[in-house]
C-alpha cells in the first residue's frame, strides 16, 4: 500500500507538471499582449514595448516556461518587480523565493497576499457545505435505496431531483426572498465582514444551504442507485438467508459494498466546491476564490490566472489520488 | 411427522401483464436425513420453490396458498424473527454460484462468523473456534488461513467449500442446495458431491438438492422428484426412476442424454420436441400435454391429473403411465470407426506454443501441442478449465496468435496469422460457435442480420436478393422458421440462438467448424436437439469440427478423436474408442471418474483428484500433472518429461507409466446391474 501510494504521488506531481505547462501555454497566447496588460490601456505604446523587451517577450515559448518556473520556485528574480521598469511592484517577501506567483495587476499587489485569503474563505464554504452534503446524501440514498420501488424511495427520489434540477441562482435568491426578505433572520450578502451589523456564522448560512441542498439531491441519486444494485446481489440475499437481523444486513453487507462506486463521485465535489461555485459567491457577493477566478480572467490578470488554474488543478489531482486510495482500503478487490 | 411438508403450495407473481402462478399447486414431503433431488429444465419453478420455503421471493412474488410445514411449524405463516431464526439456523442454503453469494469486501472468517453469533452464540472466540473447527470438515486445509482471506483470494471449488461451511455451522436439519456445483469443472464438482455425501453421513442433514442435471442428482439423492411447469410430475427412489421412468417427461429427459456406450452412428439423442411453457401458461390437466408424444383426447386433456401410484414409493402424474410400453433400454451398438484414418489432415498444429508476458513472469497458455484433425472428423477436446482449450480454439480461429511451433489449415500456415491477416476464404473456411448465445448476437439487430453480413463479408451473395434467399436457406438448414429472421434476440429461446450461431458460421461454407463449449448454457432436451442439428449439418458438409467440451459423456458420444489437455499440454490422443477404455492416461482417469453418470447402475470406478491445477505462470518442471496425479511413482515424475508412448495406432499417451501397467487398470464404467451398457 505505501508503495502504491508513493507511486501514485510522484504520477500526480508528474501531472502537475505538464499541467503547468498547458497552463502557461493557454494563458500566455489568450488574446492580448502581456505587457499591454500588465501596464494597463492607459500606457503608451513606447512603455508597452520597453517591457516586452525588458520581459523578453519573445523569446521561444519553452525558455519563456522555463523562466516562469524559475520564478516559481524561487531560482530567478521576478523581472515585474526590478525597479528599473518603474511599474513599483513591491513583494514585501522579496522578488527570489519558493511559491512566487508573481504580482496580480488587477489587484495590485503579490498574487501571494490575494491568492490565500480568497481560498481560505472558499475553503471554509466548501468545508461547510461538504460536511452537510456528504452525511444528507448518504442518508437519503442508503434509506431510498435500502427498498427500491417502495413510498419512501419514491418520496426521496422525487425530493432529490426537485433539489437538483432548482438552479443555483434560483434557489439563491428564493432563500433570499424567505429568509432575509420575509423574516428578516439572515443577510442577504455574505461580504465575511465582521462590522456589517451580521455575525460570520449568520452570513455563511444561505451559501451553504444553497450548495448544500443543490448538491445533495445528485449525490444522493449516486448513493441510491449504488444501494439499489447492491441489495439485489445475491451476497445480500445470503446475508439474509444466514438468519441476520435486517439492521446487520445493512450496514455490514450492503453498505460498504454500496460506498464503493458513489465514492469517487463524492471526492469530485470538492473540486466543484472549491472553483465552481462562482454563481453562488455572486449571488452572496461572498468573496471567494472562483469569483476571484473570474475577474481575473475577466481583467486579464495573467500572474493571477496562472497561479488560481495551478491550485485548482492540485486540488483536483490531489482528491483523486485521495479517491484512488479510498478505492483500495473500500475494496480489497482492487488491492489484488 | 415429517421434516418438511409442503401442502398445496401456490406461488404467484406479479407482472406487468398480471398476475402469473410460478408453482400452481405444489405438495412434497421430505423425512428427516433423507436426501431428495428435484430435476427439471429452467422454468420448470425448481428455485423459486426453493426460495419460496425460505421464505424470499422479492417484491412481487406471494405465496397465496398453502403452508410449507417444517418442524410442525408453518413457514408461511412465521413472524419475521421466528423466520429469521429458521434461516441459517435450522434450514440453511447452499448456492448456484459461489463467487457471487459471498460478500466480496469481507474475509471470509467475517462472514463466518456471523451465523453462529446470529444463532444464538455470544463469544466471538467460541465462532471463530466454530467456523475454523466446519472448515476443516469441508477439507480446506489451512483454515485459519482461509479466514483472513477475501474471496477473490480463493478458487471457485474453495468458495463452493466455504459456502458449504456457512450453511452447516449452525447444523441445520435442512439443507437446501441450489445447483451447488453448476459452473464448477468436473473434477472439483465430484470433490463436492463427494463432500455432501460425507457430511450428510457425519451430521445426518436432510438435502434438499435441485438441479437440472440426473448425472448430478444420481450421485446424491436416494429420491428423485421431477418438476415439469411448477408440479411434481414424478416421485421415485432414485433407482427405480432410472431403472423405470413412468412419466413421459422424465422418460424424455433421459432420452436427450447420451447413454453410456451409445454412440452418434447408434441411436440419435432424441430431443423433447417444443419448449418448456413460461409460468402460468401449461394446460391444466397436464402441463406436459402440448409436447407429449403419448396424449390421447379425452384422457390426457379432460380433468386435472393427479399423481398416481405406480409402484412401491413410486409416484405419477400421468393418467395414461399404465399405457405406456416401457422404456427401452439402449442396444449396444458395435463402435465402428466409420470415418477412415486416410481422410485428408485440414488441420495440424505442431508444438503449438501460447505465452503471455505477465509481468516478468510467463504464462503458459499452450505449450507444444500437437494434435491433427482430419477432414469430416469431429476431434474433441477435453479437459478442466486453465487446461488450454479455448487459447487454442482463438489461435485457431484467428482471434489470437501463437507464440511459437506451427500451425496449418488448409495447407497454409496461420500460426502467427490473425484473422484480418488471413485471405477471405480462409476466414470463411475456419468458423467458430461460442458458448454463450446471449453474448454473441448483438441485442439491437434482428438475426437475420448477422447472416446477411457474413454473407455480405465473404463474398457469397452479391445482391439484396441473392442473400434473402441464402438467408431463408441457412435458416432452413437450422429447422428455423424463415420469418423468425426479423425477430430480436431477446425473442428468442437460447436453442434458437444457437441454431443462428451455427447458421451464422455456416454462411461461408466452413471447412473447419470450432465449437467451444456450444450447448453448455443449454437444457438438456434443447441440447440434444441443437447436437443432432449440429452433427447432421457437419456430416452433410463433411466440415471438420473441433469441439471443446468438459463433458465427457457428450464428448464420448459425438467424437471421432479426442485430446486430452492439462496445462496447455496434450495428456492423451486417440479414437474416442481407445480412450474410454484402459490404457487411460492418469489424468484421463481421473475425469473419466469424476463425470457424473446419469444411471446408478454404472458404477465409477473412483480416483479422485487432490487440489486445484496448477497456475499456468508456475507450472511443474517434469510431467504437468506430477503434482495431482493419484498414479504418481518417483522422482522422475517430478522432475523429467515423460516420454510419448504409443498404445495402439493412433493412441498417444504422455507419461512415465509403461503401457502395459496402464492397460491392467480396472476401466472407470462397470455395470451391476442387468442393463447392458458400453
Amino acid at each position: 500500500m505505501t508503495r502504491y501510494v508513493l507511486r501514485r504521488a510522484v504520477e500526480m506531481l508528474a501531472t502537475l507538471l505538464v499541467a503547468s505547462f498547458l497552463v502557461f501555454v493557454v494563458t500566455e497566447f489568450s488574446p492580448g499582449n502581456v505587457a499591454r496588460k500588465t501596464l494597463g490601456a492607459f500606457a503608451l505604446q513606447e512603455q508597452v514595448d520597453l517591457l516586452y523587451q525588458k520581459l523578453h517577450l519573445n523569446d521561444p515559448l519553452l525558455v519563456r516556461y522555463v523562466r516562469w518556473v524559475g520564478v516559481l520556485t524561487g531560482v530567478e528574480a521576478d523581472p515585474l518587480q526590478d525597479p528599473a521598469l518603474g511599474l513599483g511592484f513591491k513583494d514585501p517577501r522579496g522578488d527570489r523565493y519558493f511559491g512566487n506567483f508573481g504580482y496580480s495587476t488587477l489587484y495590485k499587489a503579490p498574487v501571494n497576499d490575494v491568492l490565500w485569503d480568497r481560498l481560505g474563505n472558499t475553503a471554509l464554504l466548501a468545508g461547510l457545505a461538504f460536511a452537510v452534503i456528504v452525511p444528507l446524501s448518504l442518508v437519503l440514498g442508503v434509506l431510498a435505496g435500502m427498498r427500491a420501488g417502495s413510498a419512501l424511495d419514491r418520496a426521496v427520489s422525487t425530493l432529490s431531483i426537485i433539489m437538483t434540477s432548482i438552479p443555483e441562482f434560483a434557489l439563491g435568491v428564493l432563500l433570499v426572498a424567505v429568509f432575509v426578505v420575509a423574516f428578516g433572520i439572515l443577510p442577504g450578502t455574505s461580504p465575511l465582514d465582521a462590522h456589517s451589523g451580521w455575525s460570520i456564522a449568520s452570513q455563511l448560512v444561505l451559501p451553504v444551504a444553497v450548495l448544500a441542498i443543490y448538491d445533495s439531491g445528485y449525490v444522493a441519486r449516486m448513493v441510491r442507485a449504488s444501494m439499489t444494485e447492491v441489495m439485489a446481489k445475491p451476497y445480500v440475499r445470503t446475508a439474509v438467508l444466514k438468519g441476520l437481523p435486517r439492521r446487520q444486513v445493512i450496514l455490514r453487507h450492503a453498505l460498504r459494498n454500496a460506498m464503493i462506486a458513489p465514492f469517487t463521485v463524492i471526492l469530485l465535489q470538492i473540486n466543484w466546491l472549491i472553483g465552481g461555485v462562482v454563481v453562488t459567491e455572486l449571488v452572496f457577493a461572498y468573496p471567494g476564490f472562483g469569483r476571484m477566478l473570474l475577474d481575473a480572467s475577466l481583467f486579464g490578470d495573467v500572474s493571477l490566472i496562472e497561479a488560481a488554474t495551478l491550485i485548482a488543478l492540485f486540488v483536483a489531482t490531489a482528491t483523486q489520488l485521495l479517491s484512488d486510495i479510498g478505492y483500495r482500503l473500500l475494496d480489497p478487490q482492487a488491492r489484488g | 411427522m415429517p421434516l418438511l411438508s409442503i401442502r398445496d403450495l401456490r406461488v404467484e407473481y406479479r407482472t406487468s401483464r398480471g398476475t402469473v402462478a410460478a408453482i400452481p399447486e405444489f405438495s412434497l414431503d421430505i423425512e428427516a436425513g433423507e436426501s431428495f433431488g428435484l430435476v427439471g429444465e429452467s422454468g420448470c419453478g425448481k428455485s423459486t420453490l426453493i426460495l419460496a420455503i425460505m421464505g424470499y421471493m422479492g417484491r412481487n412474488g406471494a405465496i397465496t396458498r398453502g403452508q410449507i410445514l417444517f418442524e410442525g411449524q408453518d413457514l408461511v405463516r412465521a413472524g419475521a424473527e421466528e423466520l429469521r431464526r429458521i434461516r441459517g439456523g435450522r434450514i440453511a442454503i447452499v448456492y448456484q454460484e459461489p463467487a457471487t453469494a459471498l460478500n466480496p469486501s469481507m474475509t471470509i472468517g467475517a462472514q463466518l462468523v456471523e451465523v453462529p453469533l446470529a444463532h444464538g452464540m455470544s463469544s466471538m472466540v467460541e465462532a471463530r473456534r466454530q467456523a475454523a473447527h466446519v472448515l476443516a470438515d469441508v477439507h480446506l486445509p489451512d483454515p485459519d488461513s482461509v479466514m483472513r482471506r477475501y474471496p477473490h483470494q480463493l478458487s471457485g471449488g474453495q468458495k463452493q467449500r466455504v459456502v458449504i461451511a456457512m450453511a452447516l455451522l449452525a447444523n441445520p436439519a435442512l439443507l437446501l442446495l441450489d445447483e451447488p456445483t453448476t459452473g464448477l469443472d468436473v473434477t472439483v464438482e465430484a470433490t463436492v458431491l463427494d463432500l455432501l455425501n460425507e457430511l450428510r453421513a457425519k451430521y445426518g442433514t436432510a438435502l434438499f438438492y435441485i438441479s437440472h442435471n440426473l448425472g448430478v442428482i444420481a450421485q446424491v439423492c436416494e429420491r428423485i422428484g421431477v418438476m415439469y411447469a411448477g408440479k411434481l410430475v414424478e416421485d421415485a427412489p432414485a433407482a427405480g426412476l432410472f431403472r423405470t421412468p413412468r412419466h413421459p417427461y422424465t422418460r424424455g429427459l433421459l432420452a436427450s442424454l447420451p447413454r453410456s456406450g451409445a454412440d452418434k452412428r447408434g441411436a440419435p439423442l432424441l430431443p423433447i420436441p417444443g419448449v418448456v411453457p413460461a409460468a402460468g401458461r401449461a394446460p391444466a390437466s397436464c402441463g406436459f400435454l402440448s409436447r407429449c408424444g403419448h396424449a390421447a383426447a379425452g384422457v390426457c386433456d379432460a380433468a386435472v391429473v393427479p399423481l398416481l401410484l405406480a409402484g412401491p414409493g413410486h409416484l405419477v402424474r400421468c393418467a395414461r403411465w399404465a399405457d405406456l410400453p416401457e422404456m427401452a433400454a439402449p442396444s449396444p451398438v458395435a463402435r465402428a470407426d466409420a470415418v477412415a484414418a486416410t481422410d485428408e489432415i485440414v488441420m495440424e498444429a505442431h508444438d503449438l506454443t501460447r505465452v503471455y508476458p505477465v509481468g516478468r513472469r510467463q504464462l503458459l497458455a499452450n505449450d507444444r501441442l500437437t494434435l491433427a484433425a482430419r477432414r469430416g472428423h469431429v476431434l474433441a477436446i477435453v479437459g478442466e478449465s486453465g487446461s488450454g482449450k479455448s487459447t487454442f480454439a482463438k489461435v485457431l480461429a484467428g482471434l489470437d496468435t501463437a507464440t511459437g511451433g506451427s500451425l496449418s489449415v488448409l495447407g497454409k500456415e496461420v500460426a502467427a496469422r490473425p484473422a484480418r491477416r488471413r485471405a477471405a476464404a480462409l476466414v470463411a473456411a475456419v468458423q467458430m460457435v461460442f458458448q454463450n448465445p446471449d453474448g454473441t448476437l448483438n441485442p439491437s439487430h434482428p438475426v437475420g442480420w448477422p447472416l446477411a453480413r457474413a454473407l455480405h463479408k465473404f463474398g457469397i451473395a452479391r445482391d439484396r436478393r441473392a442473400a434473402e434467399a441464402r438467408v431463408s436457406a441457412l435458416l432452413d438448414m437450422v429447422r428455423l422458421p424463415v420469418s423468425l429472421r426479423h425477430a430480436l434476440p431477446r425473442q428468442l429461446s437460447g436453442g434458437q440462438k444457437q441454431r443462428i450461431a451455427i447458421a451464422r458460421a455456416f454462411a461461408g461454407n466452413p471447412e473447419l467448424l470450432i465449437a467451444d463449449e456450444p450447448v453448455s448454457a443449454l437444457d438438456v432436451s434443447v441440447q440434444a436437439a441443437v447436437i443432432n442439428l449440429l452433427l447432421r449439418i457437419q456430416e452433410e458438409h463433411r466440415t471438420t469440427l473441433v469441439f471443446i467440451s468438459h463433458d465427457l459423456g457428450l464428448v464420448r458420444y459425438l467424437a471421432d478423436e479426442v485430446v486430452v489437455m492439462y496445462l496447455g499440454q496434450v495428456m492423451e490422443a486417440g479414437p474416442v474408442s481407445a480412450l474410454f477404455e484402459p490404457p487411460y492416461h492418469p489424468y484421463t482417469e481421473a475425469l473419466l471418474s469424476a463425470a457424473p453418470v446419469p444411471d446408478p447402475q454404472i458404477r465409477t470406478t473412483r480416483i479422485r483428484l487432490e487440489g486445484e491445477i496448477p497456475s499456468p505462470l508456475n507450472v511443474p518442471p517434469g510431467c504437468r500433472f506430477a503434482t495431482r496425479c493419484p498414479r504418481k511413482f518417483g522422482r522422475i515424475c517430478d522432475d523429467t518429461p515423460p516420454p510419448l508412448r504409443e498404445a495402439a495406432a493412433g493412441h498417444l499417451i504422455h507419461c512415465h507409466i509403461p503401457i502395459e501397467e496402464l492397460r491392467r487398470v480396472p476401466p472407470v464404467f462397470a455395470t451391476t446391474g442387468p442393463a447392458p451398457a458400453g
